[in-house]
């Protein structure tokens, strides 16, 4: 276990002394990452670098309804304007049967998404895009867009998913009904009733009605959420060139490069091996940028107007269209008996799923309870359409929402039975070979030992003032496997050249290859990493879903080991010895037969061209052994009782790491996932309209958490290995934001007794609540 | 026979029974006799084309299957039918 509390003063590097310590030789180290240099100089490119010869600037024009039919389009006057040389609209796009896609981690339907892209007959959401324009500046591109005529009926927006649920509610897709997505899970499957509920899902065991009558305490409360964005500081933009051979090259910012161009050959009818994506480094995505966005659009005006053209959104179209995370309703409610046994749960989930379906609901069924071993339980979501951006995923989707509720609900459970609340978590904490609520058996977990170091921890003793509490709070994430694929070549002077198919998030690339350097007994160092385009390497998943270090890793070992069994037939060549002779002994090549006979890697690598040429190998695969990961906040709060503003004091998040693969980029995953949730807990929000527009699309209103907000965040690694990976690593991205707005909610009740039971839990908000409690008396 | 969980909704195909034990060598052929015991089952897990239906997931002894229809069970084998989930 480390902790960087342990850091030793004021002003040094905050990692620099850690007692952490490797059993590897490389994993569980902290070199500098590859790419550091080219971030810190600015000398990285991103997707808003791209400029190419003749290149043309693209706009999108944006409906100003939430909910308006479209009558009709006139670009006439916009294509007089000098400089502006096409208008697409939907009607561009070919048709599009509905058909199931396989991208990889989900699955995707291209219908769907063009109609997002580009709206077809209605625009569902204040800001879906109707038109696009390329132009030979980006200011001739916006001046065009005030010259399209666009007519609409504008229609009574839905955008409480509740209201939507109704059945006397207006359709928002008419042609939906609840059989056309989601089969399996569909209320109703058989009617064919129409409904802007999309799915609904139910997960149940064991007899619920006689667990609560077990309870000695059951306790019930109502939530509510609203959107919140990934925040990404990297607006979306993409640069596409349609050449007259019919090839289509698109530079992206993007997590998964595959499914950018699965969906854009999907979505503009053309081979999948005509289009190439070449991804650009990434300012952050979150699960944002996994779907694509922009490509479609600026590989349809390329085609029209011959140039590669680029399109950059501004902050305001980013928080308008590229798809926010659910808001939601909750329900939950839980019984326990004397013993601190939890004898019954429920918990009703309303997610908002924008304009389209596919809200994370599911995933929020099958993890909010997941850190407790219940009996007998019953969770139902409902996937509602509404008329907002359509969602997507955001780090973890939908746990953290529906946890907010189910682990406030607990605190509340464990004061009532007068209980340590880490003591009713350890009493009930699931364990290896317990059923999760989807029936599935919980591999190796560290749901225990991530509660007993909190429980520990001298942060949990710390005296607390007034006006001051702590809360604590668990979150659960399954983390993902899946497709990837690795290249390792060696050089002469004994570097590794590796090209992955993994776009680099949060120091995955260092990652990846430290991980095949420990198989090739070489340092970090001398690795050369790289991530490929689609027509480099093979086919590889996105970055997301806390996969990358795990499944990418995992055939990086693959292809490191086939690269050390070639080395040491290079090296039985020139010993001339058998293969099966030569022994690797701490990165050394030893013969077998006379160990005075060695050489290092780098000395065999030297050799290569004059004992057969040169040596390299290609891995792919979808590797199994996946480990799922628990985080554990403990928080100190003071709030203002004057104002209702909440400060956050102290910060420690306890998270199962399987092995650190890179300590400080798991740290880092750690606090960024953490102050994510900070922001998503005391102050963002979709503020919106009663006509649907949100009112707080720019940085400045939609109050991200800065460094001068914040103490520093603490982190407890705690290292369960991941017996499905060789080295023993677990995803870790994602689950750091699943109970941050939980635990703060528990702090601010310990501080000053009013359970929020909304998001955000702004000052006033706190205020409010506050001042509810006074009047009660 | 490998043994199929099914989920609550789903149970009023199977007359509320929540496990079903199938035999077949691979997902495929339990699906097929799945749905030969209980008629409907196939149609709610496979769209036309033969493909997962959007939103379903298959796990297989704790595991999402990759392999999708071709994944081979063991006569051990757990099946869970659950929502399909995309990380961020």
């Amino acid at each position: 276990m480390t902790t960087t509390s342990d850091r030793p003063t004021k002003g040094a590097p905050p990692y620099s002394s850690q007692n952490y310590t490797s059993k590897y030789k490389v994993v569980g180290t902290r070199p500098i990452r590859h790419d550091g240099l080219d971030k810190v100089t600015g000398r990285a490119r991103y997707g808003a670098d791209i400029s190419l010869p003749g290149m043309l600037h693209g706009k999108l024009l944006r409906s100003p309804h939430a909910h308006a039919k479209i009558i009709s389009i006139d670009a006439t006057e916009a294509l007089k304007l000098d400089g502006v040389k096409a208008v697409v609209t939907a009607k561009d796009l070919p048709i599009i049967e509905d058909q199931v896609m396989d991208l990889g981690e989900t699955m995707g339907n291209p219908r769907v998404m063009a109609e997002n892209i580009l709206a077809k007959s209605k625009a569902l959401y204040k800001g879906h895009a109707v038109a696009a324009v390329a132009a030979i500046s980006p200011h001739v591109a916006e001046l065009a867009l005030d010259r399209i005529k666009v007519e609409y009926e504008v229609l009574p927006p839905q955008l409480d998913a509740e209201a939507a649920m109704r059945e006397d509610a207006p359709l928002i897709l008419e042609e939906l009904t609840t059989q056309s997505v989601a089969q399996a899970y569909v209320r109703g499957t058989d009617t064919g009733v129409k409904s802007n509920i999309a799915s609904h899902i139910q997960m149940k065991r064991g007899d619920l009605e006689q667990g609560f009558k077990d309870a000695d305490v059951i306790v019930e409360r109502v939530y509510k959420t609203t959107a919140v964005h990934q925040g990404y500081i990297e607006p979306q933009s993409s640069t596409a060139y349609w050449a007259p051979d019919g090839r289509i090259t698109i530079w992206t910012s993007t997590q998964g490069h595959f499914t950018v161009r699965t969906m854009t050959a999907a979505m503009l009818g053309v081979p999948e091996h005509s289009v190439k994506v070449i991804p650009m480094e990434i300012g952050g995505g979150f699960g944002g940028k996994i779907p694509g966005y922009l490509d479609p659009v600026c590989s349809l005006l390329s085609k029209k107007t011959g140039h590669p053209v680029k399109i950059v959104l501004t902050r305001k179209e980013v928080f308008e269209a590229t798809g926010p995370t659910s808001g939601s309703s909750m329900r939950c409610k839980v019984g326990a008996n004397k013993s601190g046994r939890i004898t019954a749960a429920e918990l009703y989930l309303v997610f908002e799923a924008g304009a389209f379906p596919g809200s994370p609901v599911g995933a929020a069924a099958m993890c909010s309870l997941t850190s407790y071993n219940i009996e007998n339980f019953q969770i139902d979501g409902y996937d509602v359409i509404v008329n907002r951006p359509k969602v997507q995923a955001y780090r973890g989707p939908g746990s953290p929402i529906g946890t907010f509720a189910a682990e406030g609900v607990m605190d509340e459970v464990a004061e009532k039975l007068g209980m340590d609340p880490l003591e009713f978590r350890l009493k009930n904490a699931a364990k290896e070979g317990d059923r999760m609520p989807n029936g599935m058996t919980q591999p190796r977990i560290g749901c225990v030992e991530v509660e007993e170091a909190m429980k520990a921890h001298p942060h949990y003793k710390i005296p607390l003032g007034p006006n001051q509490g702590r809360g604590t709070a668990m979150g659960f994430w399954f983390n993902a496997g899946g497709p990837s694929s690795v290249t390792l070549g060696v050089n002469a002077d004994g570097t590794v050249n590796m090209i992955s198919g993994s776009v680099d998030i949060g120091g995955t690339r260092p990652a990846i290859a430290m991980q095949a350097a420990e198989v090739l007994g070489v340092s970090a160092e001398d690795m050369v990493p790289s991530v490929g385009d689609t027509d480099s390497i093979g086919f590889t998943n996105g970055t997301g879903g806390s996969r990358t270090a795990f499944a990418t890793g995992t055939i990086a070992i693959e292809a490191a080991r086939e690269v050390r069994d070639k080395m040491a037939a290079r090296a039985a060549l020139i010993w001339e010895i058998k293969p099966e002779e030569v022994v690797l002994d701490d990165g050394v090549f030893v013969n077998g037969k006379n160990p005075d006979d060695k050489m290092t890697f780098k000395q065999l690598a030297a050799r290569l061209i004059r004992t057969g040429g040169p040596i390299s190998a290609s891995a792919s695969g979808s590797p199994r052994g996946v480990g799922a990961a628990y985080c554990g906040n403990m928080v100190d709060v003071e709030v203002d009782p004057e104002t209702g503003k909440v400060t956050i004091l102290r910060y420690t998040v306890f998270q199962d790491v399987g092995q650190a693969a890179h300590p400080s980029f798991v740290e880092g995953q750690m606090q960024g996932g953490t102050v994510q949730g900070i922001g998503w807990a005391l102050n963002e929000e979709y503020y919106t309209s009663e006509d649907g527009v949100m009112l707080n699309s720019s940085f400045l209103d939609y109050r991200m958490p800065t460094s001068l907000d914040l103490p520093m965040i603490d982190t407890v690694l705690i290292e369960v290995p991941n017996p499905g990976h060789p080295f023993g690593v677990r995803g870790v991205g994602e689950v750091s934001i699943v109970p941050p707005m939980a635990a703060i909610a528990n702090a601010i009740y310990d501080a000053v007794g009013v359970r929020m039971d909304r998001l955000p839990m702004s000052p006033g908000a706190v205020l409010e609540a506050l001042e509810a409690k006074k009047a009660q008396g | 026979m490998a043994e199929v969980w099914i989920p609550s909704l789903l149970q009023r195909l199977t007359n509320g029974e929540d496990k079903v034990r199938v035999s077949g060598r691979n997902l495929r052929e339990v699906i097929e006799n799945l749905d030969a015991r209980h008629p409907g089952m196939k149609a709610r897990l496979l769209d036309e084309q033969g493909n997962f239906q959007e939103g379903v997931a298959i796990a297989i002894d704790g595991e999402i299957s990759h392999l999708g229809l071709i994944e081979p069970l063991t006569e051990a084998s757990e099946v869970h039918i659950i929502p399909a989930i995309g990380g961020g």
